[in-house]
């Protein structure tokens, strides 16, 4: 007890310190975790509706917010990683801002937000009892070499988890793991109606690791499945005929085929974690008010106008983001760096078509790699503006040229935080990592 | 549909636009579903663009294990996979192995990447000692390693300076009057030791550049271009004037980032 005390008091005085020199939200946590290595496991293990860890490669922070929101409306506090801070001393970091000395955290349930290698890390010490694993794709590849092994990753995660996973009827990297999950361990899917599973090929990788198809999985009563009934409003229907209930129709305020497959699965773990508690109607409200959090589809005014900010960070999410907003054609702005946030290597741009930006065509590009992008627009036909590789004059001509309509920059991660620093400095923008309420 | 798009589709061929087009030529890209990742579909795209703006017709053939090889081939592509992706291919490669070879020797030019450039080599040598036969095409030899080799490349070639981005953990090791693709000027290359980046025999390349490497390079693709016309219609290549504002500008920003 007296340990956990100092590796709260010391954490809290990294992140002060942190605070006050402006940098990342991950010290914190670190000195924590030095002053008292079990700290997470002491202080997350008594939470009595368990330890809920999201993790795959795209749309985390969104499913995560969703969840977590899924069960406040049903009364429930929750603990969650908003900073998008995906990594273990992340979640202390938070943590710290929430914990009493004596190191307990007065929360009913976890959810948290892990990349696939920290998910297991994690795991290591303390053991998830529920997981919801998204899906698996190319994504950091400095990081995660090959997608083989990212999912071998999530199926030790679940192989860790002590009661129950939500697993991605409609990716088989995912779905296979349904069979290697614990005794005892419910699985459960999440996945799209059958109306619109051919538009599922736009947001999957290849899974060659074997030579015939996985066998089908048939949804049953439990399983969330995502039924469309236009480009906005959707319904959740539990079993192929909605045998199970239905949430919805609802409309997110985040647009796209991406984020209503995320609340289909975070509607999926939420109705397993409260079992009879679940309510469909209170379920559909808390939907509707989740905002979209940063960068996903943020949307800024200026000068009167939106301008929206989408990070990009993959294939896969790159063509949802474009899929999601092509057909209402705006100002587009892209803005590509290659640190390692952004993953070094650019060739992934390749591998995403930019056909549906060909009639409109792309104002400006910027970034360090202003020309490769630029480069990658012209094999695809789109044309391109103007070149300008300094991201703060990209920004400033943009917003000149283009001032009374709407506007939308896709962007990496470093470029996105640099426009943003941009932006906060010459509008009235929440600052960096802060929700904006 | 225009016709580039359509000739990225289908295998089937098109006829010449009228007697406007110089020539057809036929690209394989070996094992699309397989073997490509990192953008190395970049390289069949820029083919096929390069070869309409030089005014012939691209026709683009998707070769999948099992399936029949085309019995037309001026210009062969294919890329790196992961060890998954490398071994549903093996089967389909010692099928092929012999009209690979004989096109090789015809002259037909070859850009291999990663993973199938260690396919193109003599042997790769995994981790646990166990040697797996390559095709034999170039003259190199493939150890297995537990670290990979990741980072942006730049390098000297005959056509110039090349950039791209390796992403490798095998080891290869040139044989005794193998030629490389390029020597090194910013990155690791072939093995990191002796300064060396992929291997060239005759009109066959082997390259660990990803980037994909052919968009930023044009000069590198021209000159395989250049050999698949010829190879196609019997006469010398006949280019077209380019817009590579872009691609050089995106090549010397590398240049002068990563070498001083
Ligand atoms: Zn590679």
């Amino acid at each position: 007890m007296l340990r956990t005390t100092t590796a709260v008091l010391a954490g809290r005085a990294a992140r002060l310190a942190t605070r006050l020199r402006g940098s990342g939200s991950a010290l914190p946590g670190l000195v924590a975790e030095r002053v008292d290595p079990r700290f997470l496991a002491r202080t997350l293990a008594h939470l009595p509706h368990g330890i809920v860890v999201v993790s795959g490669t795209n749309g985390k922070t969104t499913t995560t917010k969703m969840l977590a929101a899924l069960l406040r409306a049903h009364g429930l506090r929750v603990f969650s990683n908003p900073t998008g801070s995906n990594f273990t001393r992340g979640v202390i970091s938070s943590m710290l801002r929430e914990v009493p000395l004596s190191g307990r955290l007065s929360a009913d349930v976890a959810v948290l937000e892990l990349d696939e290698a920290h998910a297991l890390r994690f795991a290591a010490t303390v053991r998830p009892t529920h997981a919801l694993l998204l899906n698996v794709a190319r994504d950091q590849l400095d990081r995660f070499a090959e997608i083989d092994h990212t999912a071998a990753l999530l199926a030790r995660l679940a192989e860790q988890v002590t009661t129950g996973v939500v697993l991605n009827l409609d990716d088989p990297f995912v779905s296979r793991i349904g069979a290697e999950a614990g005794d005892g361990v419910e699985v459960r899917y999440f996945g799209v109606d059958a109306s619109i599973a051919d538009r599922l090929p736009e947001l999957q990788e290849q899974d060659v690791r074997f030579a015939e198809a996985a066998p089908p999985v048939a949804p049953r009563a439990t399983d969330g499945l995502l039924k469309p009934h236009d480009e906005r409003s959707f319904e959740v229907r539990f079993g192929a005929e909605a045998e199970g209930g239905r949430v919805g129709p609802l409309e997110l305020q985040q647009r796209g085929l991406a984020a209503m497959i995320n609340a289909t699965a975070a509607a999926t773990t939420a109705r397993m974690l409260l079992g009879d508690r679940f309510d469909a109607g209170c379920a559909a409200q808390a939907l509707r008010e989740v905002r979209p959090p940063f960068g996903r589809g943020e949307v800024v005014m200026v000068d009167g106008e939106p301008l929206e900010l989408v990070l990009v960070k993959n294939p896969a999410g790159f063509t949802v983001a474009l899929g999601t907003y092509g057909s209402t054609p705006v100002a587009t702005m892209i803005a590509v760096n290659d640190n390692y946030a952004d993953g070094r290597d650019v060739s992934w741009l390749y591998d995403v078509s930019f056909e549906s930006l060909r009639e409109r065509g792309v104002a400006l590009t910027s970034g360090v790699r202003a020309y490769d992008i630029a480069l990658r627009l012209q094999y695809d036909d789109v044309p391109v503006g103007a070149v300008e590789p300094d991201l703060a004059r990209a920004l400033a001509r943009f917003l000149e040229e283009h001032p009374a309509e709407p506007r939308r920059v896709f962007c990496t991660y470093t470029a996105m935080m640099s426009l943003r620093r941009d932006l906060a400095a010459r509008y009235d923008l929440p600052g960096i990592g802060e929700e904006a309420s | 549909m225009t016709q580039t798009e359509l000739a990225s589709q289908t295998a089937a061929a098109l006829p010449d636009d009228a007697g406007r087009s110089k020539g057809t030529i036929h690209v394989v890209h070996l094992y699309p579903r397989e073997m490509s990742i990192y953008g190395d579909l970049g390289n069949t795209r820029c083919l096929t663009a390069r070869i309409r703006r030089h005014g012939y017709t691209p026709v683009l053939h998707q070769h999948h294990p099992g399936a029949p090889f085309p019995e037309v081939a001026h210009l062969l592509v294919g890329g790196g996979g992961q060890d998954s992706g490398q071994a549903r291919v093996e089967d389909d490669l010692a099928l092929v192995a012999d009209r690979l070879r004989s096109l090789a020797a015809d002259g037909v030019p070859m850009l291999m990447i990663c993973g199938m450039y260690q396919l193109f080599g003599n042997a790769f040598i995994t981790v646990a000692g166990q040697r797996l036969p390559g095709l034999g095409i170039l003259d190199v030899t493939t150890q297995g390693n537990a670290k990979r080799m990741v980072g942006p490349v730049v390098l000297r070639t005959d056509v110039g300076e090349v950039v791209g981005y390796e992403n490798h953990s095998g080891s290869t090791t040139l044989g005794a009057g193998q030629s490389p693709f390029g020597t090194v000027l910013s990155g690791i290359g072939n093995n990191g030791t002796d300064g060396t980046e992929g291997a060239r025999s005759g009109n066959v390349i082997g390259s660990y550049l990803h980037g994909p490497v052919l968009p930023a390079n044009p000069a590198l693709a021209d000159s395989l271009i250049g050999i698949a016309a010829e190879q196609a219609t019997g006469r010398p290549f006949e280019p077209e004037p380019q817009d590579d504002a872009f691609a050089d500008e995106a090549r010397t920003r590398q240049v002068r980032r990563l070498v001083r």
